[in-house]
């Protein structure tokens, strides 16, 4: 038998029954809908993750202060010993590195902060950030109005501050910020920029912060350790680079001892990226559970076809039909259910997507290309798999009691 | 003079119903040359079929060897009788057994296309076939919208597709009218002047006298073999 003959005599069945192939495309297009959308769901999630971190900086190498083993969270608190502070003066030796394009200390507290000139006396708690004029460009923000701290030397701490947008609106109202003054403790700060609008990233909303020079904020918080240093490496390839120069000048300057830890955003990325993908990967095959389910109701409804056919199968046998020729009808037609219902279902899956996007436009829902070929591959390798039974019993119908009226 | 068609020597077939055996066939011995008529006879449960089916290699004799054309076809194996089938038999049955969601058409040509036909001599030969039983005009129409008489043809022009040496009717005329029956009589009676070899199970006694031999058959054995 020629093998489009074969696709045409099968195409014939499926159209024949009709309730019989719109049970098995329900089934089939199910499953595979449903992993597509749950696929996007994860791949959102893990997009989701790598941008967050994205906006973070790019080429990020960030120096923290204590030793951990693993990169993880609070070196210094999880091992309850004492460790040498980065100073500022660490934090600024680290330019020496010929990967390091520019590096902003960072210092973070929380401050009362309120407007200096005493129209609006109520008081905001709020996240403090002292650092330097890298610190900009390091974050990849941008300025709404003003201009940010100035380059000069970080050891002189100026009055002055960059508020979030949202900040100098509660503060101020509809006044210009820029130029007004607004107090931190008892310190007094004159506003000089005004951030863009950034959003939250990493649970830090930048639209509230108040960014000061790092010594001011080192006299504000009474400490001389920095919170945290980033490092911005060059290129991508000299990440690598900068966090062993990292680790190399601040273990000189601290008398060989290595007592911080640097962490690169690739890594912590790499990290978050493998969880989630195994994640999708796991709920993917969850869903492909149902695929299974599916192949089930595809065996039965073959089963079924089998038996109402078998004067059928048998007058194919009387007519010079091979066994081999039967099985091939049967898996033709599973092929053909299980195509249709694939379709059905990516094009269903797709759409869900849409619908995902249009109610969580921050997210970005996408089916990865694997769930798109895996789960149509799937259905049929399923449809295929689950017909080898009936096909069999097909095959081995005696004709004479296939032909036979019963 | 040339090798027969068919050679049967002491053929037997046992079929086990519940606990008991029933033998079909008892040692059959039974020679057919090429191009004769045929009419096996006799009582319900005599062999008849089972004897049509064993002439068809739809079945399988337990014991004894089957000649079809000179070559042993008793053990071969289901696929290679499913070829043999394919190229030398072809059957026409008391209740048609047409697809139904087939039209005339790809009835008949179902045989060819099963055999890997090209399809544009499928087409040719379907044609002819249909012009040759008068189906031209209904060959669009599915089975359920044929009369039993045009079912019946159908059935003996996809019978005549592949053009086999041997004809295997079994109460061909048995679903349909005295009239229509008559029909379809003279279309296989037809094939067989034309050259092929026409066996016929029947137990219409009318029928079996128009056939050039007749077989009586009672418990599974040939009780008269006549001319």
């Amino acid at each position: 038998m020629r093998n489009a003959d074969l696709l045409q005599y099968a195409a014939r069945v499926v159209r024949g029954g009709v309730v019989r192939t719109a049970l098995v495309l329900l089934a089939m297009g199910i499953g595979v809908a449903a992993v597509v959308l749950v696929s996007a769901l994860g791949e959102g999630a893990r997009r989701y993750v790598a941008e967050q971190f994205g906006a973070l900086g790019t080429n990020l190498v960030i120096v923290l202060p204590g030793r951990s083993e693993t990169a993880g969270a609070g070196p210094a608190i999880a091992s309850g010993e004492t460790t040498r502070d980065i100073t500022l003066d660490d934090a600024l030796a680290l330019q020496r590195s010929l990967a390091v394009r520019r590096l902003a200390p960072l210092i973070v507290g929380l401050g009362a902060v309120r407007a200096a000139d005493g129209a609006d006396a109520r008081v905001r708690e709020g996240p403090v950030l002292g650092s330097t004029a890298d610190f900009l460009a390091v974050r990849n923000m941008t300025l709404a109005q003003g201009v940010f701290l100035p380059a000069g030397d970080p050891h002189h701490a100026q009055p002055i501050c960059v508020i979030g947008r949202d900040l100098a609106k509660e503060l101020f109202g509809a006044r210009n910020a820029l130029g007004l003054w607004l107090r931190i403790g008892d310190r007094r700060f004159r506003v000089i920029g005004v951030l863009g609008k950034q959003g939250t990233s990493l649970g830090f909303n930048t639209d509230e912060v108040v960014i000061v020079p790092v010594a001011a904020a080192q006299a504000l918080f009474n400490t001389e350790g920095l919170f945290r240093v980033l490092v911005e490496a060059k290129h991508r390839d000299q990440v690598p680079q900068a966090k062993a120069d990292a680790e190399a000048i601040l273990m000189q300057r601290h008398e060989g001892e290595r007592d911080v830890t640097v962490i690169t955003q690739d890594a912590v990325l790499a990290t978050f990226d493998r969880i989630l993908g195994t994640l999708t990967l796991a709920i993917g095959g969850l869903a492909a559970i149902s695929l299974a389910v599916a192949g089930i109701l595809v065996m039965n409804v073959m089963l079924i076809s089998v038996a109402q056919r078998r004067s059928e199968i048998g007058l194919l046998k009387a007519l010079g039909a091979t066994a081999a020729e039967i099985r091939h009808i049967f898996f033709s037609e599973a092929v053909l259910l299980a195509l249709g219902g694939a379709a059905a279902g990516v094009a269903v899956g797709l759409l869900g997507q849409q619908a995902l996007i249009a109610a969580f436009p921050n997210i970005p829902f996408s089916a990865p290309w694997w769930a798109l070929v895996a789960a149509p591959l799937t259905a049929v390798v399923t449809a295929v798999v689950f017909t080898v039974m009936p096909a069999r019993q097909a095959a081995k119908l005696d004709p004479v009691q296939a032909l036979s009226k019963r | 003079m040339p090798p027969p068609l068919i050679h049967l020597s002491a053929i037997t077939r046992r079929f086990t119903v519940g606990d008991e055996t029933v033998q079909a066939l008892r040692g059959l011995d039974l020679s057919i040359a090429q191009g004769e008529y045929i009419a096996i006879m006799g009582p319900s449960g005599s062999g008849k079929s089972t004897l049509l089916n064993v002439l068809g290699l739809l079945d399988q004799p337990d014991s004894g060897h089957y000649l079809l054309d000179g070559r042993d076809v008793t053990g071969l194996d289901d696929d290679a009788r499913a070829l043999a089938r394919r190229e030398k038999i072809g059957f026409v049955f008391q209740s048609f057994h047409l697809v139904p969601r087939l039209s005339a058409r790809e009835n008949i040509e179902l045989p060819m296309v099963l055999a890997g036909i090209d399809p544009a001599e499928r087409t040719a030969r379907v044609e002819v076939l249909l012009r040759d039983y008068g189906l031209t005009p209904r060959a669009d129409h599915r089975p359920n919208q044929l009369s039993g008489g045009q079912c019946q043809r159908v059935a003996i022009a996809r019978a005549m597709a592949m053009r086999p040496s041997l004809i295997l009717a079994d109460e061909p005329t048995g679903n349909l009218d005295r009239h229509t029956g008559q029909d379809v009589i003279a279309l296989l009676e037809g094939l067989q002047a034309a050259g092929a070899t026409l066996i016929i199970v029947t137990h219409d006694p009318e029928l079996g006298r128009r056939a050039h031999r007749q077989l009586h058959m009672v418990d599974g054995e040939i009780v008269q073999d006549g001319r």
